[in-house]
């Protein structure tokens, strides 16, 4: 009896269960949308590409929770998300849903631009699950909210997007559902009204609605969400608190920027090794006079671990190999970093900075350390250079060959992060 | 209790996008909804004018242009309503991938839209009838029954054809030929009695035929051939016709309609 309430009591409190969903869409090799091509196929054995969207998910959402769900393009997100919605069915697993449910996904959907925007408010209403008397209460309100009193005997294709956006957003908001499904909708309208959305948002929270957003940002998401889940091909990776999970997908980005930039990186190695080849045979002499020359680049961080994407804070050490043909000492090594955009970002080499250079030789490398890589997201390339004190020639330059990327959360813009602090 | 509230809801929305599809459908166009009731008017004025002047096939039928006008406005409802509908999925497609609804109603908006133009072109029969003092009999009781059935007929054939026009596009070009052969095959220039006696019956048997003549014989007071009159004890058998039709168009719809949002 008692374990029959607490059940039953535990069911209640869950807004949305998915049990074991899976979802496969078939992609037909060659699209048949006349008889014709149905008629000559009949008899062939119909060729199907399957593309696993979703691989046996299951999880819970409990009333009243902010439900993120992460994931890059193709990870099954979207799917998921329609699915909830009722606009796709399920292959197998179970689809529970506890309360009255938002069924769009995006804002404004069955607007028409030919109708004003008091006629498109109805509309959109009435697709939202709105009749016109709950309209009707709530038109003050609504047109109050978005700001658009001026407009609404305007035609909606007159409007701009902004505005469009503005209507769209306080309609769905005023929706009454008890579930509401989203699909990045949350960066809309000027600064003003996205802090009246933010607060709306909040209020949301003190309602006990819940909110499912879908997202590849991982700001929105830790910001908004209490708990969050990634989906990767199709499948859960992870499961929790939405830090958790964001601080997860950004290791997964690095680890797939890694593949990237290495697999870019032996492309460019082997195109670059073809062009020395050929270099050798056209002209053997010149690279036989190289009395220096470098020999290698390697990205490193504070465990020496071999590495090309980097994450503002880090330590980024760069370490040049090289041989030497000459006894000559004084040499002068060269450090220089770009951005990708081919802004000059910092140069420095032994001799400004008084360094001695001994150890290096011993070594076969020179190497810096650059203690707090505070730059913005973008890629960087390293240019290295050895010369002769005097700075005149250089026995060796690499330019721009080798590369490495800043990933990071900060939309602020430029070059550097420098440390700053607003006044409070 | 939860279901009949949310049925409501939908009903609203049937309303709204009916009504939507009114409104847009002559939006900026001069003279609007008066188009509606002009582009059968044309076509009877042409008709009217090739079978009572050139071919006189109109002469042995009493009360012909009123007997025209009828045809010409059911069929224009018929096939104006099946070709809407045929579309009305894959013009959605938009809609239908992002939000969820019963996608039955897109069909059944649409062709309420239809229909509601062609109560007022019906409306515009009447005013002729009245101007040529034709007088209204007791039987024009039958004709809100005969539109019931001629509308389910019309959505039956609609929603068969919107969720076949989904998958295969060549529903398209097909049923516009269809409707060529369909127009001439029913009685909307001619009379039934001008048919040969051995393909009368089978003429007969088209709902299309008997909901035209039964129309007709409700709304003018001279005698028209019906379906009762030349199947005799077989009467039933075009209505079963139409409820088979609605049906199988019915169950076509809601089997493959779950798959839409993945298809369109």
């Amino acid at each position: 009896m008692t374990t029959n309430k607490l059940a039953n009591k535990k069911s209640k409190e869950v807004a949305i269960r998915v049990e074991a969903v899976s979802k496969t869409f078939k992609v037909p090799q060659e699209k048949r949308t006349s008889l014709r091509g149905a008629a000559l196929n009949i008899f062939t054995k119909k060729s199907y590409d399957n593309f696993e969207a979703l691989k046996d998910i299951s999880f819970e959402i409990k009333k009243g929770e902010f439900f993120g769900i992460i994931g890059r393009n193709g990870s099954g997100k979207s799917t998921l998300l329609k699915m909830l919605a009722g606009i796709y069915v399920t292959d197998s697993g179970k689809i529970t849903i506890e309360g009255k449910l938002s069924p769009f996904l995006e804002l404004g959907v069955g607007f028409n631009p030919e109708l004003t925007g008091r006629e498109n408010l109805y509309l959109g209403g009435a697709i939202l699950g709105l009749s016109k008397k709950e309209i009707d209460g709530k038109y003050e309100k609504i047109v109050a909210f978005s700001e658009l009193d001026d407009f609404m005997d305007m035609k909606l294709k007159n409007y701009s997007s902004g505005m469009q956006v503005r209507l769209a957003f306080t309609l769905a908001i005023n929706a009454h559902a008890e579930i509401l499904l989203m699909d990045e909708v949350l960066a809309v309208g000027d600064s003003n009204f996205q802090a009246k959305c933010i607060e709306e948002f909040n209020n949301y929270k003190e309602q006990g609605k819940t909110v499912v957003l879908v997202s590849h940002d991982i700001g929105t998401i830790k910001k908004y969400c209490d708990r969050a889940m990634l989906l990767r091909n199709g499948k859960i990776v992870k499961i929790g608190k939405a830090e958790e999970v964001g601080n997860e997908y950004m290791q997964q980005n690095m680890s797939d920027e890694e593949l990237r930039v290495a697999a870019e990186e032996l492309r460019v190695a082997t195109e670059e090794e073809s062009n020395i080849v050929e270099a050798i045979t056209e002209s053997q002499d010149t690279i036989t006079k190289k009395r220096v020359k470098i020999t290698k680049i390697e990205f490193l961080d504070r465990n020496e671990k071999e590495k090309n994407v980097f994450k503002p804070g880090e330590q980024l050490t760069v370490r040049v190999y090289f041989k030497r043909y000459i006894s000559e000492a004084d040499l002068n090594f060269g450090i220089a970093l770009y951005n990708k955009d081919g802004s000059y970002v910092l140069g420095i080499n032994t001799i400004m900075d008084k360094i001695d250079n001994d150890i290096y030789y011993r070594l076969g490398y020179f190497q810096v350390d650059y203690k707090n890589i505070n730059l913005l997201a973008n890629s960087y390339y390293v240019a290295t250079a050895i010369t002769k004190n005097n700075f005149s020639m250089p026995y060796d330059l690499i330019s721009k060959s080798k590369s490495f990327r800043i990933i990071s959360e900060t939309k602020n813009e430029g070059i550097v992060n420098m440390e700053y602090e607003w006044k409070k | 209790m939860v279901k009949s509230y949310k049925q409501l809801k939908y009903y609203e929305l049937v309303k709204r996008l009916a009504a939507t599809g009114f409104k847009l459908k002559y939006q900026g166009s001069f003279f609007g909804y008066l188009w509606s009731l002009m582009k059968p008017l044309f076509l009877f004025m042409v008709l009217y004018v090739v079978f009572t002047v050139i071919f006189k096939l109109g002469k042995a039928i009493p009360n012909y242009p009123i007997y025209l006008l009828i045809g010409i406005t059911l069929w224009g409802f018929f096939a104006e309503t099946t070709s809407m509908c045929m579309g009305s999925i894959v013009a959605s497609g938009d809609l239908i991938r992002k939000v969820y609804f019963p996608r039955i109603i897109l069909p059944i908006a649409t062709s309420l839209t239809s229909f509601l133009t062609f109560i007022l072109n019906l409306v515009v029969i009447f005013g002729f009838m009245a101007y040529a003092h034709i007088p209204i009999t007791i039987d024009i009781l039958w004709l809100p029954l005969i539109l019931i059935e001629f509308y389910v007929f019309t959505l039956g054939v609609s929603l068969f054809l919107s969720s076949l026009y989904v998958r295969f596009r060549d529903i398209g070009p097909i049923w516009e030929v269809a409707c060529q052969a369909l127009f001439y095959a029913t009685p909307i220039i001619y009379a039934p009695n001008l048919v040969p006696i051995k393909y009368l019956k089978i003429l007969m048997l088209s709902p299309l035929a008997q909901i035209f003549q039964a129309a007709r014989a409700s709304i003018l007071p001279s005698e028209v051939i019906t379906s009762s009159t030349v199947l005799g004890k077989y009467w039933m058998l075009p209505l079963i016709i139409v409820i088979i039709t609605f049906i199988v168009g019915y169950i076509t719809f809601v089997k493959t309609s779950a798959k839409f949002a993945e298809e369109v």
